[in-house]
């Protein structure tokens, strides 16, 4: 459906932009504001912050809905529970964010400023991301 | 702290948090990068996501077009390929295991209220921390 594909689109326009904006497109911004015991940079808390305000109003908004405006009904997983899959993904993606600074929005983001490290990263991460479907990943997982 | 210190994240905050709502309100789906990531690259079992596509493609030209036009971004990265490829592949394999990122566990999971997503978020959070006071030990930076 086109117009789904054009708010795509424009949702990761705004996004793009956000990052930019908010400086979060930057590693050594998050590595700053992740260095809580050296001199921290609280910005992200700021960014977070902003972040909230409309997507949580947006949320509110969806409650009151039956159906997005370009689909027949919302794809928001249910809330299950805390399992090992969530906390051992959540360990080992807070190491390599860790390590460099960068998680997926801003490294697609900082693709554009053309540095090969950033796309050595991007690669790097689809890698990972392919070994995780090819080892423990479910024959159709969950359109997120 | 100047007013431009705060003004700059916050109101790149209310972007990214604007472009999270739209994509529910008009696709009914969670605007988390890692998972719109693989779909586009085709990672997920279902094809190559149009999307996906669309949604990072928006996202270089966002970026881009920002950069242009309103300021300039800085990129400071390490060049070491061996931390930036471990790095990566950390990323791209705990994203996937752990179902979502900073965008869809840390800015959607917590506006809507979910325990899965508060847990990832705190998770990755305090594991991200302890790594770079890990390796500011190691390297014995002073940062």
């Amino acid at each position: 459906m086109l117009a789904r594909t054009l708010a795509a689109i424009a949702s990761g326009l705004l996004f793009g932009a956000g990052l930019v904006v908010s400086d979060m497109i930057n590693p050594a911004r998050v590595l700053a504001f992740l260095d809580v015991t050296g001199h921290w940079d609280p910005s992200l808390a700021f960014v977070m912050g902003g972040a909230l305000i409309p997507s949580w109003l947006a949320y509110r908004i969806r409650g009151r809905r039956a159906a997005p405006a370009f689909d027949d009904r919302f794809h928001v997983p249910a809330n299950g529970r805390l399992d090992g899959a969530l906390l051992g993904g959540a360990v080992l993606f807070g190491l390599g964010w860790g390590l460099v600074g960068l998680c997926p929005g801003p490294a697609i983001a900082a693709l554009t400023m053309g540095r090969w490290e950033v796309g050595l990263f991007v690669v790097a991460m689809l890698t990972g991301m392919a070994a995780y479907r090819l080892t423990l990943g479910r024959p159709v997982s969950a359109a997120r | 702290m100047s007013d431009l210190n705060v003004l700059w994240p916050l109101s790149g905050g209310v972007l990214i948090g604007l472009s999270a709502g739209l994509y529910l309100l008009t696709t009914g789906r969670i605007a988390g990068i890692s998972g719109l990531a693989a779909s586009a690259a085709g990672l997920t079992g279902m094809g190559f996501s149009k999307l996906g596509l669309g949604f990072l493609g928006g996202i270089l030209a966002g970026a881009a077009l920002a950069a242009a036009f309103i300021r300039r971004p800085e990129i400071a990265v390490t060049s070491s390929v061996p931390l930036l490829v471990i790095a990566g592949l950390l990323v791209g394999f705990g994203t996937r295991l752990g179902s979502g990122c900073t965008s869809g566990h840390g800015v959607c999971g917590l506006a809507r209220l979910s325990p899965r997503s508060l847990t990832a978020t705190l998770v990755f959070m305090a594991v991200a921390a302890a790594t770079v006071f890990a390796v500011r030990l190691v390297t014995g930076g002073l940062a």
